[in-house]
Order: C-alpha cells, then sequence, then structure tokens
C-alpha cells in the first residue's frame, strides 16, 4: 500500500512523517497532545538562528566538534583505496549520540520542559542524555533494560554519577526494546512538563527527521573536510554501521540526494544471518509497526516482535528506523551485514593499524571493507560512531581466549 | 442497527464493558471467560488480543498479554475459537488490539474475519485518525464494524468532534492521559466528563482506565453512559480459581 508520498527528496518525509510507505505516528491517542507539539514545533524552532546559534557554541566547546576527518593510511594502503574515519568517537561522552542529545535538550527548554526521559540499550544515548541534563539542570530519567542494567555497569555508573536516576525495564525481554516502551509508557503517565530523548532515527514522527537533522552535522562537516583534503565534497562511498540508525542517517543526511555517493549500511549479523541469533533487520523483518512508526520489524508469521541477537548492544534492536527501511525498499542504500566475530576481528585490526580502538558496533561498519570492490580511486569515509571504552570487558575476554 | 448501538438505544446508562485477554488465563479459556461475563451483568465484552510490546497497557494486562502469548495465542488461532460464539454470546464483542500483528494477519482480511465471526466493533488504540482516514478506515466500514476512537482529557475540543463524528458504537473516554491499572483522582475525571457531556456528543460515552469497583464505577457512571474495567478483573482472574465463581464475585462488586 503506497498511498503516500513518492519521496524524491530523501531529505524531506512527508508532513505527516512518511519516507514512502514507511513512518507516520502510530501513538495512542494519550501521547497526541505531546507528539502534536513537537510535530508542529520542532522545525520552526530548529530553524531559529538564536537556537542554531546556542546549538553550534555547544558542539564547539562542549562536544568538541568539528571532530576530524582522518586519512587512515595503513588501513587505506591495504584495501586499496582511500579510506578517511569520520571521527565521532573523539566527541565527549564517546560517541555520536551526544550530537543529539544536546539539540533535544535545548529543544525541551524552548518547549518549556522540566523533566527528561530516555531509553538506553548499552547506555551511551542513556549517558549523552544524563550528560546534558546536567550541564541544563534538568532532571533525568533513563529506562533501561534490567539485563542490559547488568551487562553494562560502567555506563550505569555513569549515569548516576552525572544525576540520572536508572530505572530498570523489567518487562518484555528486559532490554533496549523494552526500555523503549517503558520510557513511551512513562511519558503516556507524565506527559505535561516532561520531554522525551529518543536516541536514534526511531519512533512516532518527527522523532526520526528531528533526530537525523541533529546528527546531520556529520555529513556536513564530512562535506567541508573531504573538500579542503580532495578538491571535491562528494565521496564515492559512505559507510557506517545499523542499529536504529541515528549515525548512519547523520553520516549519509547530506549525500542522500547526491546520487553518485554509495550509502553503505551495515547491519549486525550476529551469529550469522540465519542463525536464528541476528539483528540483520532488513534482512529477516518485514513490515510492521514498532515504537510508534512502521517501519521493517524483526517479527514472528503472527506480528509479535523477536528479541534480536548482536554482540553489540547498540546494534541489538528488531527494528529500523523508517528512513533506512525506505532507504533498503528503493535500493537508495546498500544494505550489508557483519557478524559478531567479523566485528570483533575489525575492532583489534584497527586497534593494531590504526592505534583507534572503535566501539563494537563501529567495528562493524570496517567489517564490509574486504567485501566491496573499490578503485584505487575511490574515496570511502566511514562513520567512526564511538570509541571501544565501553567494550573492553568484551575485548578482554576475546584477549584472554587469545592466550 | 449495530449490536452496540441497540444496546445504547435499550439502555443509555450504567454501561458495564469489561476488558479481557484472549487466551488468558488458558488458551482455551477464552470463551468461559466471555459467557462468565455475559451471565453476571457485563453489557459489553471487550476482547484483548495479546501483543508483545502493548504501549498504551499497565503491567497487569502486560502481563496477562504475555501469558496469553505464552500460551499460544494468536489472531488466528482467536478467530477459531470465537467461530461459533454466536451460539452462546448474545451482548456486543468489541476486539481490542494493537496494529503490528494485525497488519501480519493482513488488515483487510482481519476485518472480514471479525465481521464473519460476529465481531461488533474495534479499538486500535495505536491506529491514529490520519491513517485511519486515509489507509485502514475503509476496511473498517466496508465490513461494518464499528471503530472506537478514544479521547483524552487533553484531546482539544476541534479533534475530539472529529473523532466522536468518525467513531461508531461508543466513545472511549480515557479517565486521563496514563497507561491502564493507574489509580486516578476522581474529582478531576468529572469535571472532565461533564464537560464531554455538555458537547453533547454524537456517540454515547464509556469511561476507561482507572475503574476498579463500585465507588470508582458509580463516580463515572454518574456523568456519562458507562465504563469500561480492565486490569481489576484481570487481576482478580490472575488469582486462580473457578473462572465463574471470580467473574460472579467480581461482577457483583462493581454492580451491587
Amino acid at each position: 500500500m503506497h498511498l503516500f508520498n513518492e519521496l524524491t527528496n530523501y531529505q524531506a518525509p512527508s508532513k505527516e512523517g512518511y519516507y514512502g510507505e514507511f513512518g507516520g505516528a502510530y501513538i495512542p491517542e494519550m501521547l497526541y497532545g505531546n507528539v502534536e507539539t513537537l510535530k508542529t514545533q520542532y522545525l520552526q524552532i530548529m530553524e531559529d538562528p538564536a537556537f542554531k546559534a546556542e546549538v553550534a557554541a555547544l558542539l564547539k566547546d562542549y562536544v568538541g566538534r568539528p571532530t576530524p576527518l582522518f586519512y587512515a593510511e595503513r588501513l587505506s594502503k591495504e584495501i586499496g583505496t582511500n579510506i578517511y574515519l569520520k571521527r565521532e568517537d573523539l566527541c565527549h561522552t564517546g560517541a555520536h549520540k551526544i550530537n543529539n542529545t544536546i539539540g533535544q535538550i535545548i529543544l525541551a527548554q524552548r518547549l518549556g520542559k522540566k523533566k527528561i526521559i530516555a531509553e538506553t540499550g548499552a547506555g551511551q544515548h542513556g549517558v549523552a542524555t544524563a550528560t546534558v541534563c546536567a550541564l541544563k539542570g534538568m532532571e533525568c530519567v533513563v529506562y533501561m533494560g534490567e539485563k542490559d542494567i547488568e551487562r553494562q555497569a560502567p555506563n550505569v555508573a555513569r549515569m548516576k554519577m552525572l544525576g540520572a536516576t536508572v530505572v530498570p525495564a523489567t518487562s518484555g525481554s528486559k532490554t533496549l526494546k523494552d526500555a523503549t516502551n517503558e520510557a513511551i509508557r512513562a511519558w503516556i503517565n507524565e506527559p505535561d512538563d516532561t520531554h522525551y530523548i529518543i536516541g536514534s532515527v526511531v519512533g512516532p514522527h518527527p522523532y526520526p527527521d528531528m533526530v537525523a537533522r541533529f546528527q546531520s552535522v556529520i555529513s556536513e562537516e564530512v562535506r567541508k573536510q573531504l573538500k579542503e583534503k580532495t578538491g571535491s565534497e562528494l565521496p564515492t562511498h559512505v559507510i557506517a554501521c545499523v542499529g536504529g540508525g541515528s549515525n548512519a542517517a547523520g553520516a549519509f543526511y547530506h549525500f542522500l540526494n547526491e546520487p553518485t555517493v554509495e550509502l553503505v549500511a551495515v547491519e549486525a549479523a550476529g551469529h550469522g544471518v540465519n542463525s536464528g541469533m541476528s539483528a540483520a533487520t532488513t534482512q529477516l523483518g518485514t513490515t510492521g509497526i514498532l515504537h510508534g512508526s512502521k517501519s521493517i520489524v524483526m517479527q514472528t508469521k503472527d506480528g509479535q516482535v523477536v528479541e534480536p541477537h548482536s554482540i553489540s548492544a547498540g546494534l541489538d534492536y528488531p527494528g529500523i528506523g523508517p528512513l533506512h527501511a525506505f532507504l533498503y525498499e528503493s535500493k537508495r542504500g546498500t544494505f550489508m551485514s557483519a557478524t559478531d566475530q567479523e566485528a570483533l576481528d575489525w575492532a583489534f585490526h584497527i586497534s593494531e593499524i590504526e592505534g583507534i580502538i572503535p566501539a563494537l558496533e563501529t567495528a562493524h561498519a570496517f567489517s564490509v571493507l574486504p567485501k566491496i570492490n573499490f578503485k584505487p580511486t575511490d574515496v570511502v569515509v566511514i562513520c567512526l560512531s564511538g570509541r571501544g571504552d565501553k567494550d573492553l570487558a568484551t575485548y578482554m575476554q576475546v584477549m584472554d581466549l587469545k592466550k | 442497527m449495530s449490536r452496540l448501538s441497540e444496546l445504547f438505544k435499550q439502555q443509555s446508562r450504567r454501561v458495564l464493558n469489561v476488558y479481557c485477554t484472549a487466551g488468558y488465563p488458558n488458551l482455551n479459556s477464552t470463551l468461559e471467560v466471555m459467557e462468565s461475563l455475559q451471565k453476571n451483568g457485563a453489557n459489553i465484552i471487550e476482547l484483548g488480543m495479546p501483543y508483545s510490546d502493548p504501549l498504551a497497557d499497565g503491567e497487569v494486562i502486560q502481563s496477562s498479554g504475555n501469558i496469553a502469548l505464552a500460551n499460544g495465542m494468536t489472531i488466528e488461532k482467536l478467530f477459531e475459537q470465537l467461530a461459533d460464539m454466536r451460539k452462546t454470546i448474545h451482548i456486543p464483542v468489541v476486539l481490542m488490539g494493537y496494529m503490528n500483528p494485525i497488519l501480519q494477519y493482513g488488515f483487510e482480511q482481519f476485518c472480514k474475519k471479525a465481521k464473519e465471526v460476529g465481531v461488533d466493533g474495534l479499538i486500535l488504540p495505536d491506529l491514529p485518525l490520519y491513517e485511519f482516514e486515509h489507509l485502514y478506515g475503509k476496511a473498517i466500514q466496508d465490513n461494518e464494524l464499528d471503530f472506537i476512537f478514544l479521547v483524552t482529557p487533553e484531546t482539544p475540543e476541534e479533534r475530539l468532534r472529529k473523532l466522536d463524528s468518525l467513531s461508531t458504537g461508543f466513545l472511549y473516554a480515557v479517565s486521563s492521559s496514563a497507561t491502564t491499572g493507574k489509580d486516578k483522582d476522581f474529582s478531576k475525571v468529572a469535571i472532565y466528563l461533564q464537560k464531554l457531556q455538555s458537547m453533547q456528543l454524537k456517540n454515547p460515552v464509556l469511561v476507561g482506565f482507572g475503574i476498579k469497583d463500585k465507588e470508582t464505577f458509580d463516580a463515572v457512571a454518574a456523568y456519562s453512559n458507562g465504563a469500561i474495567i480492565g486490569s481489576a478483573y484481570i487481576q482478580a482472574l490472575s488469582k486462580g480459581g473457578n473462572i465463574e465463581t471470580i467473574t460472579s464475585q467480581f461482577l457483583n462488586g462493581v454492580l451491587n
């Protein structure tokens, strides 16, 4: 059923938030007021010069932007092409997530909100939210799956140190999917002065578009930096890992309408796409509705959402943002996947040859390099979305096994 | 005239709609629960189709849904169970559920099948107005099913009138913006319901969320056409025991 717009400008969903058939706002009436307020005001607020200046100043002096675009010489030589790394791992708090939380906290202030709620999987978005709440003196409650709280103890401690309350999500499978459900329910139960900062390009319209816009600073900078380094603003390829898809949306954004740029999204295959232990949503999912938008969802034939698997908690999500679902369906994006093992191997390899320990999520993006036929003249940008400090426990286990 | 319209024509006050979860407490207890509800004074049965991610539901109903799913409940299974329900169930039956499982079943097929087994209406809390008008409403109307929209104290008047105009059967007034099963301040609810009464809506109004016993039922029934009870009944069932005995005791407590 393609009753909605045929998209020619990939940056702009329809007024009701549709990218082709994907998107929309499938929410209970209890959330209508909050979502409608956001929907009618987000563009106006985001385009206000004073708002833009406030965000830009914080991104520069607090987050540390622009992040470098680094020519990875040894990796380029090995693959036989030109590879640039967009260093989002150097952002304050260690990942791209803070680009979005900075924007949303100022937006929340403009909307007169007093309290912030958020969901988190691995804890990166939770930490980025707790950070900006501390910065702005706002109350912060982060919903996190009970299982994730157990396995991501350092990030739980960071959030608490930053003054946030971490609430365990004990429903369903007790992971990111359920933390998101709990955050949405909490928003239903105390809607008036509360803003929900969603961490990815998922959720009801306008969240996917709003988060993509806040993350688009990544590709905005890449264009300028490439121009300086290569003489052209356009690479031949942009590669990013995709769970919900926020770093990919940001890295792709200013290239979406540039047909010569190949956009490569790398999903987590877990133990293998067909192993039954995977999070490769476009490969395994079907059209469905999850967390307020229509997209591609991993589910049973009876429409019950299934629990995915990935070694990286940040990609361990049974859906994908509606923009990405549309990029997949329209073939504008190239969707590939990497297994847990490939990601681990590449995390070590990149550490050894470039001196950068990437997050496990990011390591998935590197894993597809040998699978693509690059020309020596190609210019490839990889979004290095986060640093690997949070994954040290996993990396240490691997090193112990190697002994 | 639909069964729901017929009901409200005959009884305009103190209409009691009771929610139960299909496949709960046991996979094959669905009809037994429905028959007990009918026998003990419920006027409408709202039959919930369990879903893994029910955003509008509080813990009690979520938990019943998880048990129903573990019991093996599916939409397909439910329609099998309901195939002969009209031999014993004479009161209106409304299906409540979330969009995702219905999309997987096939939305049009779902509406057709619902009509075929004798379902009267649908409550789909995550099917919004825009999508109802542009994508899904036609299949519902083509199959002559009533569709019941939710409204809240925060719903603006213009939108409320539109939701009323598109609803048939009744309008579901959520007592306050919250998930199911939370306690409410009923003095505020009364003010809201009086406002709804003064609007002279097209549909009868049933009030849900937070209605759990005689006191709360009476509190909202005074200013509306009746109420919907969900979590409190599920909680009663969750303690185990004979379904007929539990239902009889529960509804006696609410109605008498």
